[in-house]
């Protein structure tokens, strides 16, 4: 019996003209994903990609785990393939459902025939196989309305399917039809959620993590690359820049006021990660930031570092409470890395009482003590670079 | 040069093994809790191991836990789970041919108030998957279940049993003793619907000392081990890193050809069986389709204890029974069906990847040697 998987895209089918090379991009991110699992033959017809296993030691539960997590995807499922003939679809029904119907109590069988050539109407196809099912598992009973199990018929241009699960996909659109953005990682919660939620809209990212030895440690910097390993599921290859920040942490403290150190300090980071988005070629940059969570993230915190801006700043978090960021984080399995207790640079130096509502003219009056320039461009020569790929 | 048949009770570590400990000890010797980079390297070297041993059953790294070896790991998924799972519901599913870390784990929760349902091999020696899961009601917290058996090297049908059990009772915990068959049989933990697997070091050619736990995310266990929260707190105490170290080094050598190594052992077992099967006397007990690892052999008139030692002197090692009871009489065979006269005349043999066809032919005239020349009881 061949067992296939059968892609659908969601919001993507809507799109018009360029609609096919959103549907380029997708099947280029399935392939890369599955590739190291074996041969596999990928074509598409009717808003559907069929996946169909080339190697017999193909894994088909870790590919659709896999693709569970790729953004453009609205439903999969696993499916049998038969002959459009009704015999071998009840005959495969029959064998490839067994086990799921062996301890479910309530079923219905929906048909969708796409091929008008096929002698048996949708009804008829229910009613048959339903019936046929009903043969051979006698302990079931049919529920139209609410039933555990929907055994689903699919007769196409080819071949028939049959498939007993519809799985949810990870929705949103293909990674790289949104351009390229700088994630600013820090190793909380909150930031590799945002990174997440910018990929599902197509974005493919870049993450830039500053460190400042011996303030931090070697552990904060890995805690961040593990985070950037956590969301290449779902983001694909990430570039990770790791900026050297102790100078720079050092000089703001010696020379500005403390009630502005963390925000001077995000307003570097901000100049920083520019400069390396101008050079990789960035259009955005993502934070994690939640209006009034702390200090540096209240309207006039954020207008200030905005102030220091050239390029959009997307904060995909902007309107969610901490407890709704966290359950993203658990899903996606980034919170118990996150939690992790270690110092990052953003911890270190903290003022007991920062601004809550400072102004620009202050901070830019505060900033001015100090020529950080040359250091910001130091900076940026001595950023390391790594690249983290889905790891299989 | 002597001959190893005994590969289920222990197996030789392999060379990476031994590498990876001494690499260990001289070099990276930090305690992994330190702060320091010393302490970061080990940490690191730790979680490497988790990240080897996660792939080769497909799981998540985070749900790798280490033990001292399957006996704990047996007795930490079972006593811990009970702890937490079985506060209102007294009923435990297990067989009756699992290893001895198992059914005293299960006897110490018995003598506690717990209904232990063990369930016992039907005439064919067999046990259904059917039979598994009605023996499964509301009240049950666990179903514990080895996938290999040690002794005769029945396969047990824990995916289906799992899979039965979790679509009926989904709060029922699943714990698989998987020791005879990690890197021998290719499983994977989404496949297995297990919520616990146990596994040793020492059966896959790692040192001794060491083994592990597979956990998956959201199951709680109660630690009986208390002190500094190593391994998230389950179980306390430094990480054993030298031994984790040959563990990983294991593990990713066997994890590339657990299939080739399969058929070579089914190959193995096929050439010994239809070797033994011409001599008259002699009786194979392991069933067809059972782990061609492990081969059990009944030579009525002739103790096992008898047979281990002629053997012994000619440099063929085997076993009685499971290595663990120490050649006390060991029930499970008598479990599947097997008369005095047959399991007090089993030898077990068993294979590793590096057994030769060679080996095999010499243990089988060995065999007819003590035929001939030992005195038979009746």
């Amino acid at each position: 019996m061949q067992e296939i998987i059968l892609i659908k895209y969601g919001e993507m089918a809507l799109k018009g003209m360029n609609k096919r090379s959103f549907e380029d991009v997708l099947v280029k991110n399935i392939r890369r994903r599955i590739k190291s699992l074996g041969k596999t033959e990928i074509t598409r017809a009717q808003s559907t990609i069929y996946l169909k296993p080339a190697d017999e030691c193909f894994d088909v539960n870790e590919a659709m785990d896999r693709l569970k997590k790729v953004f453009g995807i609205a439903a999969l499922c696993r499916a049998a393939v038969c002959e459009k003939d009704f015999e071998d679809i009840s005959k495969v029904a029959c064998e490839y459902i067994d086990e799921t119907l062996t301890y479910a109590k309530t079923f219905k069988v929906n048909a969708k025939r796409s091929d008008k050539a096929f002698p048996m109407k949708s009804p008829e196809i229910c009613r048959e196989l339903g019936g046929v099912l009903l043969g051979k598992f006698n302990h079931l009973n049919v529920d139209v309305n609410n039933p555990e199990i929907t055994v689903t018929v699919e007769i196409r241009d080819t071949n028939a399917y049959v498939h007993a699960e519809n799985v949810r996909g990870a929705g949103g659109l293909p990674v790289g039809t949104s351009g390229h953005a700088m994630l600013l990682l820090s190793g909380g919660i909150d930031s590799p959620v945002a990174g997440y939620m910018m990929a599902k809209r197509g974005v493919h990212i870049s993450a830039i993590h500053y460190i400042s030895p011996p303030y931090t440690s070697d552990r904060a910097r890995l805690k961040v690359e593990q985070l950037c390993e956590k969301i290449t599921p779902y983001c694909g290859s990430i570039a990770f820049f790791c900026v050297p920040f102790t100078k720079i942490q050092e000089e703001i403290k010696n020379n500005c006021p403390e009630e502005f150190f963390t925000i001077i300090m995000r307003r570097l980071m901000m100049k920083i990660a520019q400069k390396i988005c101008e050079r990789e070629k960035c259009l955005a940059l993502i934070t994690g930031e939640s209006v009034g969570q702390v200090a540096s993230q209240t309207m006039n915190a954020l207008m200030c570092t905005d102030a220091v801006c050239e390029i959009p700043v997307f904060r995909p978090l902007i309107g969610m409470d901490k407890t709704e960021i966290i359950e993203i984080s658990r899903k996606i399995d980034t919170y118990e890395t996150s939690i992790q207790p270690y110092e990052d640079c953003c911890t270190v130096f903290t003022p007991k009482h920062p601004k809550v509502r400072p102004l620009v003219a202050d901070v830019e009056a505060a900033e001015a003590n100090f020529d950080f320039e040359p250091l910001l461009n130091e900076a940026v020569e001595k950023t390391e670079i790594k690249i983290f790929n889905p790891d299989f | 040069m002597s001959i190893y048949l005994d590969n289920a009770a222990t197996t030789k570590p392999c060379s990476e093994a031994v590498k990876a400990v001494c690499d260990c000890m001289e070099e990276n010797f930090g305690n992994p809790s330190s702060l320091h980079r010393a302490g970061l390297n080990a940490q690191i070297a730790v979680d490497n191991v988790r990240k080897i041993i996660a792939k080769s059953i497909a799981a998540d790294p985070s749900c790798i836990y280490f033990t001292s070896g399957a006996t704990e790991s047996n007795n930490m998924a079972i006593i811990g789970s009970v702890g937490v799972y079985g506060k209102r519901k007294p009923r435990i599913v297990t067989t009756s041919i699992e290893h001895s870390s198992v059914e005293k784990a299960m006897e110490h929760l018995e003598q506690n108030g717990f209904e232990i349902v063990r369930i016992s091999p039907d005439r064919n020696g067999e046990i259904s998957h059917e039979r598994i899961v009605n023996a499964v009601d509301e009240n049950t917290c666990l179903v514990s279940i080895m996938m290999v058996n040690n002794e005769t090297g029945y396969i047990l049908p824990v995916r289906r049993s799992f899979y039965g059990i979790k679509k009926l009772y989904p709060q029922c915990i699943t714990h698989c003793d998987a020791v005879q068959g990690f890197m021998k049989i290719p499983f994977k933990v989404s496949e297995l619907n297990a919520d616990i697997i146990s596994f040793s070091g020492h059966k896959i050619h790692a040192g001794k000392g060491i083994g592990g736990l597979y956990l998956k995310k959201g199951i709680r266990l109660q630690p009986h081990i208390f002190g500094g929260g190593q391994e998230k707190g389950i179980r306390s105490g430094t990480e054993n890193v030298p031994m984790i170290a040959s563990m990983g080094a294991a593990v990713k050598i066997l994890s590339k050809n657990i299939s080739e190594r399969y058929k070579k052992a089914t190959d193995l077992k096929e050439k010994l069986c239809s070797k033994l099967s011409v001599i008259d006397g002699i009786y194979i007990n392991s069933h067809e389709d059972a782990s061609p690892y492990i081969v059990n052999i009944s030579i009525p008139g002739i103790r096992s204890e008898i047979m281990l030692h002629f053997l012994e002197e000619k440099g063929i090692y085997v076993s009685s029974g499971s290595a663990c009871s120490k050649g006390a009489k060991s029930g499970v065979l008598k479990e599947f069906g097997l008369n005095d006269s047959f399991s007090d005349s089993a030898v077990r043999i068993s294979f590793s990847h590096e057994t030769t066809v060679s080996e095999l032919s010499q243990f089988v005239k060995a065999v007819e040697d003590a035929k001939e020349s030992l005195v038979k009881s009746r």
